[in-house]
């Protein structure tokens, strides 16, 4: 119980942050509730399956460059057709290339996502006629729930509207994810993380689980993506790089993998310690955030949830 | 040629990264920062070695030297971090060399800064040759010729020598090797030094043909990460060839449709994982 009072007090904190914070402060949400959503896709395959994918990137590219063709190529302004088209794209992307990747595991897994993410990387960057190569492509202000919202200063509308838009897909999406790891389906991933061979023997179609496990994570990601390149303006092939899907992973580690929350946390903990440290030591951030990933690595794997759950019990 | 070049420097980081994978089972994503760090390291050496009025023509060795020395990273590395996580999951292992990364990015900026460096027109010191009507820097051919020599060279490490024996012995099965007495941690630390010093003397190398930039290294470890995949993971000889088709097929993208150039190469690594997860030379036990 303490459990689901602890989880509304967060989501009401988190509603009632545009009220109390810095408009500095909200805007640092935006992107913490968009890797909040790719996190909990990601974490399905990394902490629920034990599939651990050095590729994402892609598809949080997918995700921002379909809302950025929308609405700057398309005329497409509606946030609601530029998530559920980044899902579908991310889900057609994703199902040929999760059949390949889930045929292996490990470290074949991480390289073979790696290789793919590159790929993607590589195209919208060459192809620069079509993508607008390293300068990128405009991601133009998307109308919410059918209103425009084009007449009110940008700020206003990314800690006004775009704020709770991004706060409900992101409980939205924490919603469903609970349901799926909580279902039998989830069960089975667990299963399949701790003895594929068993797994396998009991009946699950272990190949078959893990691709879905892949899909809903890529969808996700997708649609992550498309919510990360809307504050920002403009979508970059450097969503795409292979350091970017390092990042989330590490995002993943330092909340906590093997709790349902602790990507969440990571993401949070993870935006607000690279704006502080950016500001405060823009020439060494990467240096500590290094120190950092280092040090939970090696003292902490199971991340903050983790040392929080060494403290307490669980309550959940 | 210039693909050759290339493929020599490949193929010298792509050696440390296999001989590391071969015995430590890590895939170290940070080979790269450790081709990068070689290559400011020689930067640096050459400038003082030229500001104290060193002849010209000797430009060489100071570069050498110091690509070599700064190779003691590995045993810092390798004693300092790597160590502690031998018994994890290799997801782990993988992440802590990503923090290595993102740690050796940042001290670099903050030794060298953030523009470029570069050693001048001081490889043109033994001028140019022409090869099928291209004008060829004798240093590129130098290059090519020193990692052919470092090729020989590991290949008779591994076959020929005490160490080499351990070395084969370990990546074939670690628990027999540490049983029968190999003193594992003393493996571990030499091999990691050396597979650290392949990296950073092909930094060392490259640089008097380019310029010293950040964001070389992690640009680099795609490449050689292509490599080895192609190659196969743990196999000299598959570096050796990955090297070459990678270098090779670099160079011909970049004359005939330059926006295939990595395009083509990941196409190729995608390839050979889903038809040959092992590689063209990789042994059959890496592959589960």
């Amino acid at each position: 119980m303490t459990g689901r009072l602890g989880l509304a007090v967060a989501v009401a904190a988190v509603a009632a942050v545009p009220y109390v914070a810095p408009t500095y402060h909200v805007l640092l949400m935006l992107p913490f509730m968009a890797y909040g959503v790719v996190l909990l896709g990601l974490n399905l395959l990394f902490g629920y399956t034990g599939l651990v994918s050095f590729g994402h990137a892609l598809f949080i590219g997918i995700g921002a460059y379909t809302g950025a063709f929308l609405t700057s190529r398309f005329g497409v302004r509606s946030l609601e057709a530029i998530v559920l088209t980044a899902a579908v794209l991310g889900a057609v992307v994703a199902a040929p290339v999760a059949l390949l990747c889930v045929r292996y595991v490990k470290i074949y897994f991480g390289m073979l996502t790696l290789a793919f993410g590159m790929v993607f990387y590589t195209v919208v960057l060459k192809f620069y006629r079509l993508t607008g190569g390293d300068e990128g492509t405009p991601y133009l202000r998307p109308s919410l729930l059918g209103f425009g919202l084009s007449d009110i200063p940008k700020t206003d509308y990314l800690t006004g509207p775009y704020y709770y838009y991004s706060l409900v897909v992101l409980v939205l999406a924490a919603a469903v994810m609970w349901r799926v790891v909580h279902s039998p389906f989830g069960l089975c991933l667990k299963t399949i993380r701790d003895n594929p061979a068993k797994a396998e023997s009991l009946g699950i179609g272990v190949g078959r689980y893990r691709w879905y496990a892949f899909m809903i994570s890529a969808v996700y990601a997708a649609v992550g993506g498309a919510l990360l390149g809307a504050p920002i303006g403009n979508v970059d092939p450097t969503l795409a790089y292979w350091t970017h899907s390092g990042n989330i992973v590490f995002m993943t580690l330092l909340g906590g993998f093997a709790s349902f929350f602790g990507p969440i946390l990571g993401a949070f903990v993870f935006i607000y310690l690279e704006d502080s440290l950016k500001s405060l030591a823009p020439s060494s951030w990467r240096l500590i955030f290094g120190a950092l990933l280092a040090v939970i690595v090696i003292f902490a794997p199971g991340g903050l949830m983790g040392l929080v759950g060494r403290a307490r019990p669980r309550s959940t | 040629m210039s693909g050759i070049f290339h493929a020599s420097i490949l193929f010298l980081v792509s050696a440390g990264l296999q001989v590391v994978f071969g015995v430590q089972k890590i895939f170290n994503l940070a080979c790269g920062s450790f081709y990068a760090l070689g290559a400011y390291v020689g930067v640096s050496a050459v400038q003082a070695y030229a500001a104290a009025g060193g002849p010209a023509a000797f430009f060489i060795v100071p570069l050498v030297l110091g690509g070599l020395l700064v190779g003691v990273v590995g045993v810092v590395v390798e004693r300092g971090l790597l160590r502690f996580v031998y018994d994890r999951d290799e997801t782990f292992q993988l992440l802590l060399t990503f923090a290595l990364v993102l740690m050796l990015e940042d001290l670099i900026r903050l030794t060298w800064g953030t523009s470029p460096l570069s050693t001048g027109g001081m490889y043109l010191v033994y001028g140019q040759v022409r090869i099928l009507g291209a004008a060829v820097p004798v240093y590129n051919l130098i290059v090519i010729a020193a990692s052919l020599v470092i090729a020989g060279g590991i290949g008779a490490l591994l076959t020929r020598t005490a160490f080499g024996r351990i070395i084969r012995a370990a990546a074939d099965n670690r628990e027999m090797a540490a049983a029968l007495g190999v003193d594992m941690r003393w493996l571990y630390a030499s091999v990691f030094t050396l597979g650290t010093t392949l990296g950073t003397i092909g930094g060392a190398l490259v640089i008097p043909a380019t310029a010293a930039m950040s964001e070389m290294g992690i640009e680099l470890i795609v490449e050689a990460f292509a490599v080895v995949v192609i190659g196969g993971l743990g196999s000299m000889r598959g570096a050796l060839v990955g090297a070459l088709v990678v270098g090779l097929l670099r160079a011909v993208a970049i004359s005939v449709y330059p926006e295939l150039e990595m395009l083509l190469i990941y196409l190729i690594v995608i390839a050979v994982l889903v038809l040959r997860p092992r590689g063209l030379f990789g042994a059959a036990a890496t592959a589960t």
